[in-house]
């Protein structure tokens, strides 16, 4: 089985990476670019019986910053 | 002062620090990150800046969960004296020593250069051989080192005198620019800029020196 997880700057944490591209589209023409957040995918390989729970302890621990980051996890 | 020096695959700055603790008299011993125990009887534990294991995930993230970084935490817990310096200050938020988190620099480029720093509080082992108020010179080379915390945090930094560096010119985008801050019983250090690359006259400049004195000074007396 198979876990993607989400990781993503909480809203109001500066995400000067996700600025930066917004003002390379604008500079590209693509106009109508508000906003652009950039954050992390991380696919992982589980064995079976692994639970969303299991999951969420990985990003508690390591895989997000919760100071920082938000996660959401989906399996399948 | 007995001084351990933690160094991780893609350390660059730890003999830098061993060099600075050596010649304000500590006794120094290198530390393998895939050690469990510190060495009997160390005072403080240096961790040094670089890029341990490549910044992967996130500067410091692998680091703070690898063997060693249990037992600092422990000393910590001891009531034990740990100072990060660069990447040492992204590990010490990210085993949650020190609050806050280090993020992307504002202007998204690695900055390398000499900083004014203004000395916050003298209070403390480490900053007791400045006065507050001070303007110090001291090299800053980091990526990622725009400090960041809720705004209850930063309060409390304030409130509690734990901010122990601030920026004269906020190079990073750090927020109350913060530079360096303490723990609550004043022996943990996180600070992104190098004095140990200020302690030397070869350097270009010592005012770094005085943070190592005034830690021996506070150690060898213990």
């Amino acid at each position: 089985m198979k876990a993607r997880v989400h990781v993503m700057l909480k809203n109001g944490v500066l995400d000067p990476q996700g600025a930066a591209v917004r003002h390379a589209l604008g500079a590209m023409g693509f106009d109508g670019v508000e906003g652009v957040r950039q954050g992390k995918v991380i696919e992982l390989d589980l064995a079976e019986g692994s639970t969303q729970s299991d999951v969420e302890k990985m990003c508690e621990k390591l895989l997000a910053n919760t100071v920082i980051e938000s996660y959401t996890v989906e399996m399948s | 002062m007995r001084a351990a020096v933690v160094v991780f695959p893609g350390s660059n700055c730890d003999r830098d620090l061993a060099v600075a603790f050596e010649q304000a008299g500590a006794e120094v011993t290198m530390v393998w990150h895939k050690e469990s125990e510190l060495p009997q009887g160390v005072d403080i534990v240096g961790i040094p800046g670089g890029f341990s294991y490549g910044d992967y995930l996130r500067c410091g993230a692998i680091a703070a969960n690898s063997p060693i970084c249990k037992s600092v935490a422990a000393h910590a817990g001891r009531g034990g004296y740990v100072m990060g310096i660069c990447n040492g200050f992204q590990v010490l938020t990210e085993t949650g020593l020190l609050p806050g988190a280090l993020l992307r620099n504002a202007g998204l480029k690695y900055i390398c250069k000499t900083v004014g720093l203004k000395v916050e509080t003298s209070a403390s082992d480490y900053t007791n051989g400045y006065n507050a108020g001070d303007v110090v010179d001291i090299p800053i080379a980091h990526h990622d080192g725009n400090y960041f915390a809720d705004a209850e945090t930063i309060a409390a930094l304030k409130g509690e005198d734990r901010i122990a560096f601030t920026y004269t010119d906020n190079p990073n985008g750090a927020q109350a620019d913060i530079a360096g801050i303490l723990s609550d019983n004043r022996r943990v250090l996180g600070m992104m800029p190098h004095p140990e690359r200020a302690a030397d006259a070869g350097h270009g400049g010592t005012d770094g020196t005085a943070l190592f004195r005034a830690l021996a000074g506070a150690l060898t007396t213990a």
